[in-house]
């Protein structure tokens, strides 16, 4: 197996438990870090495609990965924020207990 | 394949899913924080060392931490009575578990194809931030912008509105 292929199914791996925790956990935190999981899945795959690509020196991979480090940070502060006002709101983070559109 | 990358693999696999696995809300933060860290570790262990130290910084200085508050501050630390899986759960299990197979699938496949070990990059850190200003400029102005956007969004989602203010 080449290294490449151990990264691609280490990513796809994490990919999947991170799916899977966003799917099947009660708590909306929860739900927040199984997405978190799967974006760093994705970072994990363009990196590793960036280090056995034809051009490294071009450096397309690795500033995407940056790029997308950026905006999963600013993604969780608005999801987490989402999550407190939530909770503030109908005083729990069980996403099972959430089932009116209307406050 | 070295040594080092399967250590890696089994502390970022074994992080993801005690964060997913875990019934203390808390604990499932600091499982998270385990498989960022061993995410950036498999970054450097790439030669991304700019994007290791990156991961460092955001996922386990900003991110977890951020994690954390929410937590304590949601009192979600409190297991419920409940379960900690949602009624649903079969079905995400299932769903999850078949998007595993198909992605495995297609990389398996691909396997042979897959380029082969070649000699690491050498790239410093300054060459990264030359191509930030030249080449991906408008790129990081965007990120800029949407941080800043993010950050104003959040604490106003958050913030604790007066009775009768609405």
């Amino acid at each position: 197996m080449t290294p490449l292929a151990g990264f691609l199914l280490v990513a796809a791996l994490l990919f999947a438990i991170g799916l899977a925790g966003a799917l099947t956990r009660r708590n909306a935190i929860l739900v927040l870090i199984g997405i978190e999981l799967m974006l760093n899945a994705a970072n994990l795959n363009l990196i590793a495609f960036w280090r056995y690509g034809p051009h490294p020196e071009m450096l397309t991979g690795m500033m995407f990965a940056i790029f997308s480090i950026a905006v999963a940070a600013a993604e969780a502060a608005v999801g987490l924020g989402l999550v407190i006002s939530i909770h503030r709101h109908a005083h729990t983070t069980d996403l099972d207990q959430m089932n009116r559109m209307k406050g | 394949m070295s040594f080092v990358f399967y250590l890696l693999a089994v502390l970022t696999v074994a992080g993801g899913l005690a964060a997913v696995l875990l019934k203390n809300t808390v604990h499932c933060a600091l499982a998270l924080t385990v498989a960022f860290a061993g995410l950036a570790f498999l970054y450097l262990n790439l030669d991304a060392q700019f994007a290791g130290f990156a991961q460092i910084l955001v996922y386990i200085g900003a991110v977890a931490i951020l994690v954390v508050f929410a937590i304590l501050l949601t009192k979600g630390s409190e297991t419920p009575k409940d379960g900690v899986f949602s009624k649903t759960w079969l079905a995400g299990l299932v769903v999850a578990a078949g998007v595993f197979a198909v992605l495995g699938w297609a990389v398996l496949q691909t396997a042979p194809m897959l380029p082969k070990a070649t000699a690491s990059p050498a790239v410093t850190v300054g060459q990264i931030g030359n191509a930030l200003v030249d080449r991906y400029v408008l790129p990081l102005e965007i990120v800029a912008v949407l941080l800043t956007v993010a950050l104003i969004g959040a604490v106003i989602v958050a913030m604790h509105e007066k009775e009768g203010s609405r």
